[in-house]
């Protein structure tokens, strides 16, 4: 049977090409793999190789020939001793499908938020404990709860963690479930992710997150996007955490915020706990989640001491923020340590007789567009607070939320508070002045009451 | 994968041929060729349909690298795990990973593997044991030990296959993986394939190592250079290899010397390398033509041979006409698989 030869697309461009040159004519065998002709395309001079076996029955676009459109049929094939038909068979393009411009537009990717917050499970009993053993303590419960979680990272099991977070856990759960990691950040985090693809429910600790950045291929690449594109046939439980952001003294390259950088990474949830029982419930929450979750903490934070419920259940949902004080005149949105900022900007404000509302994100992705929605239609004034850049920021974010959502209820331009623009200083005055203190959250309340 | 239906005597162990590894029997390589055709055809038919427009972007075919990954799936058992790059759709087949989702993920239809999510980079089957199709270069390597470490956790004695080109092979994360698979004794079957090119850079133009294989030596990662277009060779090793890591040896490295006909992608014009380089290969080292003569060696027949390239030839055109008339994914697919359980 003849078949026809047709003009190859030779480039994801290309949509004609020049026929440069026939390297077989009329009657010669052609077996696959040969090649028969080239072509000019929009970026290269390529070859054409034969796919089919046959003899060359007839040349229909001669060389030299500009601007033949791809699927153009260029020449016919023969088996020996066949005839060759004069024109092309027809219906020889090729099956274009019909793209419909889908549905969705990209304002529906922002989800609309759920009309009221549900109010938080009261748990009952709490105890004083800090944020360190807060987090020591959901892994050891979750550890003890399933035998596919595992706990690796450099100096997590002899030393007890860099920053003693794990301490315990190496002798309570032995070195199969505890592993040490040799400083090989890009190997350790993508071996996690791979174990994770098989089912297995790993925590990397990054001793801080800045050293995740030699990772932060696997944890975007192969972690947040692997679901998606196996079609749902293969997740990724897995929980990449450690402290975040700015430490004391440290400089530029190991004080940084990374909630915008991964909460911007749709297949990612990102959380980022303040006090001990934020810490408890949702790094429990985190390990038990079927993907990938960047859990964000604070090293300022871990010695801090907070009222955490005992009961040996406690756990809080990923996606929900806290109310973490009432109030009508202004609503201040923070995560991690600016929830402290914010609150104690709160006492200075009530001073002055504003009565600000403080909440508490806890997660930033996804983030709980419903609470602030609702507390801004209270009090038609909104503030962030992050310790991160404020370019693009998690502060950014929010308001843009707000101005979607509740953008008939605000009553002055949003106002963000956050880092300074700059890498981090290493002197004593020069971070102070970097990083955002309760008296800026209070000046940028009182510009907009 | 797919049983052949031509019958045949067996060819002793032990190769009649003067080579020193164990041959493969008759029906062994009768099974290889089939194997390994149909990776071929499936290839060609491919890059005819990119040529057509009906695949688009990436695309990276395995044409002259069959021998690979048809020798080293001999070697496996089930449960055995499997990692690659996107040069991926030979070590799909290999897999047994139905050929009619494989071709309509590369035309992005709805019946695809990944639902026409993925495309020919990133394919996936649990049910396989067929852990992608990864884009970015050496990945793989390092998600190829988690796969290790996840069977040395479990306690099972299945091991990783985890296949890298050599322009991977400079990537830092490749080293790192060498050092933490043997630290930890994971049974992973490195697996670099030696293609002589990363992209349009030829590996003596990349590598300051002349001997890949060696690369493990520092951790003490035993290596061993293979010719990668005799499926008998690859078998042999990859034995080798495999059982190494079955014992709970630790880690062991395959440097397989191998060649891509094709392009880099569809739209590489090989301007880096000279036509006869290409032909002289062709001619002289064609990994199928290899298999071939093996078995006219041992009696095979013509007739078998049409019999086998038929039957090829109809599941690769039963997936094409598969691939062409699946419907697209619905628009309502954008924001599925975006994460478990949402
Ligand atoms: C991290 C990264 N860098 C660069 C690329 C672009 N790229 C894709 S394939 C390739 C060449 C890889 O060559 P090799 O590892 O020898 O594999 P082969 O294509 O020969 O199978 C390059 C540079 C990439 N995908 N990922
Ligand atoms: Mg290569």
């Amino acid at each position: 049977m003849a078949i026809d030869i047709l003009m190859p697309a030779l480039s994801p461009t290309m949509t004609e090409g020049k026929l440069a040159k026939w390297n077989k004519k009329e009657g010669d065998t052609v077996s696959s793999g040969d090649v028969i002709a080239e072509i000019e395309t929009d970026k290269a001079t390529m070859e054409v190789e034969a796919v089919d076996e046959g003899v060359l029955g007839k040349i229909l676009v001669p060389e030299g020939s500009e601007g033949v459109a791809v699927n153009t049929p260029i020449a016919i094939l023969v088996e020996q001793g066949e005839a060759v038909p004069d024109a092309p068979s027809a219906g020889s393009a090729p099956v274009t499908s019909s793209r419909e411009e889908p549905k969705a537009a990209a304002s529906v990717a922002v989800p609309a938020p759920t009309p009221v917050s549900e109010p938080e499970k009261d748990w009952g009993e709490t105890s004083e404990i800090t944020v360190r053993e807060a987090l020591r303590d959901a892994m050891a419960a979750e550890l003890r709860r399933d035998p596919d979680v595992f706990l690796l990272g450099e100096e997590v099991a002899q030393y007890q963690g860099a920053y003693k977070v794990s301490q315990g856990l190496l002798e309570e759960f032995g070195e199969k479930r505890v592993i040490d990691m040799p400083i090989t950040e890009h190997g350790f985090a993508g071996m996690a992710t791979g174990a994770a693809m098989t089912g297995l429910k790993p925590i990397v600790e990054f001793m801080t997150m800045n050293f995740s950045l030699q990772a932060i291929d696997h944890i975007i690449n192969s972690a947040a996007k692997t679901h998606y594109m196996s079609g749902g046939q293969i997740s990724c439980p897995i929980v990449f955490r450690g402290p975040n952001g700015a430490a004391a003294r440290v400089g530029a390259q190991h004080s940084q915020c990374f909630g915008s950088w991964y909460a911007h990474v749709p297949g990612l949830k990102v959380v980022a706990p303040w006090s001990a029982a934020d810490a408890k419930g949702l790094l429990r929450a985190a390990i038990r989640d079927p993907n990938p979750v960047v859990f964000l903490e604070n090293e300022i934070l871990y010695g801090q001491k907070f009222a955490c419920p005992v009961d040996e259940d406690f756990i809080l949902p990923i996606g929900k923020a806290k109310v973490e004080r009432q109030g009508k005149d202004v609503t201040i949105v923070a995560f991690s340590i600016s929830v402290g900022t914010a609150l104690a900007a709160a006492e200075l404000l009530a001073e002055k007789g504003i009565d600000a509302e403080v909440i508490n994100l806890r997660t930033l992705r996804p983030l709980d567009t419903a609470t602030i929605v609702e507390s801004v239609k209270k009090t038609s004034r909104l503030v962030t607070v992050e310790e991160g850049w404020p370019y693009a920021g998690i502060g950014a974010e929010v308001a843009m939320q707000v101005i979607e959502h509740a953008f008939d209820w605000l009553d002055a331009p949003p106002v963000r508070v956050a880092g300074l623009d700059v890498p981090m200083p290493f002197a004593a005055n020069l971070e102070k002045l970097a990083l955002p203190q309760p008296d800026w959250v209070v000046d940028a309340v009182t510009k907009i009451v | 994968m797919t049983e052949t239906n031509i019958s045949g005597q067996s060819r002793p162990d032990g190769a009649a041929d003067g080579r020193n590894h164990p041959g493969l029997t008759t029906d062994q390589l009768k099974q290889a060729y089939y194997d390994m055709l149909l990776i071929r055809r499936f290839e060609e038919k491919a890059g005819q349909l990119y040529g057509m427009g009906l695949i688009g972007g990436f695309c990276h075919l395995y044409i002259g690298q069959e021998a690979v990954v048809v020798g080293v799936q001999m070697a496996q058992k089930p449960g055995d795990k499997v990692i690659t790059s996107y040069r991926d759709h030979g070590q799909m087949l290999a897999a047994g990973m139905d050929p009619r989702g494989v071709m309509a993920e590369l035309t992005g239809r709805a019946t695809g593997l990944s639902h026409g999510k993925g495309g020919s980079m990133h394919m996936f089957s649990r049910e396989k044991n067929f852990y992608g199709g990864h884009g970015i270069v050496g990945a793989q390597v390092s998600l190829g030990i988690g796969l290790a470490f996840a069977n040395k956790y479990r306690g099972t004695d299945e091991v990783s296959l985890t296949y890298y080109g050599e322009g991977a092979s400079n990537q830092g994360q490749v080293y790192e993986s060498f050092n933490l698979a043997a630290l930890h004794k994971l049974p992973c079957v490195f697996i670099l394939e030696n293609n002589r090119y990363g992209m349009g850079t030829s590996v003596e133009r990349a590598s300051a190592s002349k001997e890949l294989w060696r690369n493990g030596e520092p951790w003490g990662i035993p290596g061993k250079q293979v010719d990668g277009m005799d499926v008998e060779a690859v078998n042999a090793a990859a034995q080798e290899a495999v059982a190494h890591c079955r014992a709970g040896k630790g880690p062991y490295l395959l440097e397989m010397s191998t060649y891509r006909y094709r392009g880099h992608s569809m739209s590489d014009p090989a301007k880096y390398r000279q036509r006869t380089e290409v032909d002289e290969i062709r001619q002289h080292r064609d990994p199928i033509d290899h298999v071939r003569n093996l078995l006219r060696t041992a009696g095979v027949e013509d007739a078998e041979f049409k019999k086998v390239e038929d039957k090829v030839k109809e599941i690769v055109a039963e997936a094409t006409e598969f691939a062409k008339t699946s419907p697209e994914p619905d628009p309502s697919e954008l924001f599925t698989d975006v994460l478990v359980g949402e």
